[in-house]
């Protein structure tokens, strides 16, 4: 079986700090940061990179499309 | 063991914002699924290839401001009269793909006359309805789709039903309609139920082109501001509490 | 140049409005039967211009839903109209109000009956203030013409069109039951065609027509929540009402010029007084009539200068009193200005008039 390894990248500025992609996530990868963007949000970051499969669950949740998803094959 | 900067490549890339949403940001509260619902529009519009020729129309709600975020024409409407708009949109311009996106104060308590004749005559368009049970840009107040029991501020103790009524099933009551194509009731809070969602609006903008009637996608959807919840709360009790009441599936298609 | 168009036939009012709409290249027409115009739809359904021209003629559910179905049309920049009378054209105020703010121009055609409320079926032209005022919310104004023959419902609808894509607003004929029901010789206007969507791209840039790789996105909308955003697009319907009132007013006098006493009236009316006129002359009672044609912009102009020679006016409504006030405003207490008028739908006589002119002034 393929196995993938992924990575994502968060519009900080855009990002609300919902979580609904931290709640998404399979791999429990991400995480709400403690630093905040310029409205006072608490972004979402890997937290745990390492994890992250590149199954894009976090970026359809996503309500302000603030994700951007890159996968390899492995 | 690649490294985030060699994963990062548009090589590899696999996902990412559709270009019919731009950047302006969204006026939405954190969570809100109106979010994920204009995204869906963006990438169904992008992938089929219908930029230039559709045109939206807006409600009077929280997606009063649909117009700022994606990138095509829209119109909007005065509140809950979107379906009589996109009615003359569509008799006048019949090669374009013409949708409303209303929420429920818009489509179910002012707009229901509008939306059940244009139903019934069976226009041509797409309607995508949020029900999330509440009026979110005025601040949580009840709507027709209020659910029994469910507290907003004007109906602070919980809705009593011996006093302001029932909740409206409206796709329910538009199934029964000779004009209307397809019925189905959808939500985005997982990834699977956006996909479902997907689908389905793909598909009532496909059906407006094939001359079959009307086509609603309802999209049972949180408004974790006006419930006082957390999105991922607001999830929870929209399973638990909205789904018996507005089960999600296709009620016709045809 | 077709030797049709010259053709003189005999119709109503209403059907005038009709035909003269498909005539001038109208592309839809939306509209909910209320007595006294249901003439006006049913002659479309009955001629069924979508199997000539492509205009689409829809019956809509309600009123409600008629005005914004034009609001719709509108924005595509497309040649849109409703009709309606008096208790629907209230219902419509709302649409009216949208596509003011909106900027968008259409043809509203009310053919006013008596009211308040349900009222009667019968002619009034009580609807004065909320034609001229603007009948909805917020600072707007709307070219209003008032037709007096079934001539001028079929020329008053080609030029209603004109005005409305000229200055981007609704436009609205005030005719009454009587001007609809009438019959008369008219001559239709000349066919025109409908434009093509090339020609609405160039001369309606913002118009929702799909948005093409070379421009933004185009949005109607009449929402605006930066108080001095808000604030400049009323400026700018300021400065084209002012623009409107420039250059659009429209009046028609008859014997006015060595007139003592002037009637002032519109649509029916300004029938009526042209024959009070008639028996005023005859008794040796220099009258004359001042007709405005359009009642936003009103003559005001006109009716200063006439003050500075006549001993007095007489605003002759079927209502309570409503453009006297504007007659009144204009003369600015220079000469006396009475009123006469009857309401519920009773159409005064011209010796019934006459005798009112004598009452007040002689």
């Amino acid at each position: 079986m393929a196995k993938f390894k992924g990575a994502i990248v968060v519009n900080t500025e855009r990002c609300k700090g919902c979580d609904l992609c931290v709640v998404a996530c399979p791999t429990e990868t991400l995480a709400l940061s403690n630093d905040a963007n310029s409205k006072g949000y608490n972004f979402s970051f890997m937290e745990k990179e390492e994890n992250c499969t590149g199954c894009a669950a976090c970026a359809h949740v996503c309500p302000d499309a603030c994700i951007t998803v890159y996968r390899i094959k492995i | 063991m690649s490294s985030i900067q060699d994963i990062v490549d548009p090589a590899n890339l696999v996902y990412e914002k559709t270009t019919v949403m731009n950047d302006t940001p969204m006026h939405y509260c954190p969570g809100c699924s109106h979010g994920v619902v204009h995204k869906i529009l963006g990438e169904i519009i992008q992938e089929m290839g219908i930029q230039e020729k559709t045109i939206g129309v807006a409600p009077v709600g929280c997606a009063v401001f649909a117009y700022k975020y994606l990138d095509i024409d829209w119109q909007q409407a005065a509140h809950g009269r979107a379906p009589a708009v996109a009615t003359a949109i569509k008799r006048l311009l019949p090669d374009r793909y013409v949708f409303t996106y209303q929420g429920d104060g818009d489509l179910a308590a002012i707009g229901t006359a509008e939306t059940i004749h244009a139903c019934s005559r069976g226009e041509n368009i797409a309607i995508i309805y949020i029900n999330n049970g509440i009026y979110g840009m005025t601040g949580g107040q009840m709507a027709p789709t209020t659910l029994p029991g469910m507290k907003s501020t004007t109906s602070p103790n919980g809705r009593d039903q011996q006093l302001e009524g029932h909740a409206l099933d409206m796709s329910k009551l538009l199934v029964q309609l000779d004009g209307v194509c397809y019925v189905t009731r959808q939500s985005v809070h997982t990834v699977g139920a956006v996909r479902k969602t997907k689908k389905a609006i793909r598909k009532a903008l496909e059906n407006s082109m094939l001359n079959k009637g009307t086509s609603i996608v309802e999209v049972v959807s949180t408004c974790n501001s006006g419930w006082r919840m957390s999105p991922a709360d607001s999830n929870t009790w929209m399973e638990e509490n909205m789904f018996p009441v507005y089960g999600l599936g296709d009620l016709k298609d045809i | 140049m077709t030797k049709h168009s010259e053709e003189i036939t005999l119709m109503k009012g209403n059907e005038a409005v009709a035909h003269a709409a498909v005539r001038c290249g109208c592309d839809g027409y939306f509209g909910y039967p209320i007595t006294p115009q249901s003439e006006i739809l049913e002659t479309l359904m009955e001629i069924e211009p979508w199997k000539t021209t492509g205009m689409v003629v829809l019956q809509a559910e309600s009123e409600v839903a008629s005005i914004n179905m034009v609001y719709g049309g509108a924005g595509c920049g497309k040649k849109v109209m409703t009709t309606s009378s008096s208790p629907g054209v209230s219902l419509m105020q709302e649409g009216v109000s949208y596509m003011a703010g909106a900027e968008l121009p259409g043809v509203i055609v009310n053919v006013m009956r008596g009211g308040p409320g349900l009222g009667t079926i019968q002619p009034s032209q009580a609807d004065y203030f909320q034609a001229v005022k603007g009948g909805g919310h917020g600072d707007y104004r709307m070219p209003v013409l008032a037709p007096a023959s079934v001539q001028e419902m079929a020329d008053f609808t080609v030029l209603a069109f004109d005005l409305a894509f000229k200055y981007l607003t609704p436009t609205m004929i005030l005719a009454d039951g009587i001007i609809g029901q009438m019959m008369e010789k008219v001559i239709l206007p000349p066919f025109r065609p409908r434009r093509t969507e090339d020609e609405i791209r160039e001369q309606c840039p913002w118009a929702t027509l799909g948005k093409t790789p070379e421009r933004d996105p185009n949005y109607i909308s009449s929402l605006e929540l930066r108080s001095e955003e808000m604030e400049k697009i009323n400026l700018r319907l300021q400065a084209r009402y002012r623009e409107i009132e420039k250059h659009e007013v429209r009046y028609e006098e008859i014997q006015c010029d060595d007139a003592e006493y002037i009637f002032v009236a519109f649509g029916t009316m300004a029938r009526v007084c042209q024959k009070a006129v008639e028996l005023a002359r005859a008794e040796g009672i220099k009258a004359g009539l001042l007709r405005p044609v359009t009642l936003f912009p009103y003559p005001t102009q006109r009716v200063s200068v006439l003050a500075q020679t006549v001993k007095g006016f007489l605003s002759v409504e079927m209502s309570a009193g409503q453009m006297v006030e504007d007659v009144r405003l204009a003369v600015s207490g220079t000469v006396p200005v009475e009123f006469y008028g009857r309401m519920g739908g009773i159409v005064p006589s011209p010796s019934e008039v006459l005798n009112a002119l004598k009452t007040k002034f002689l």
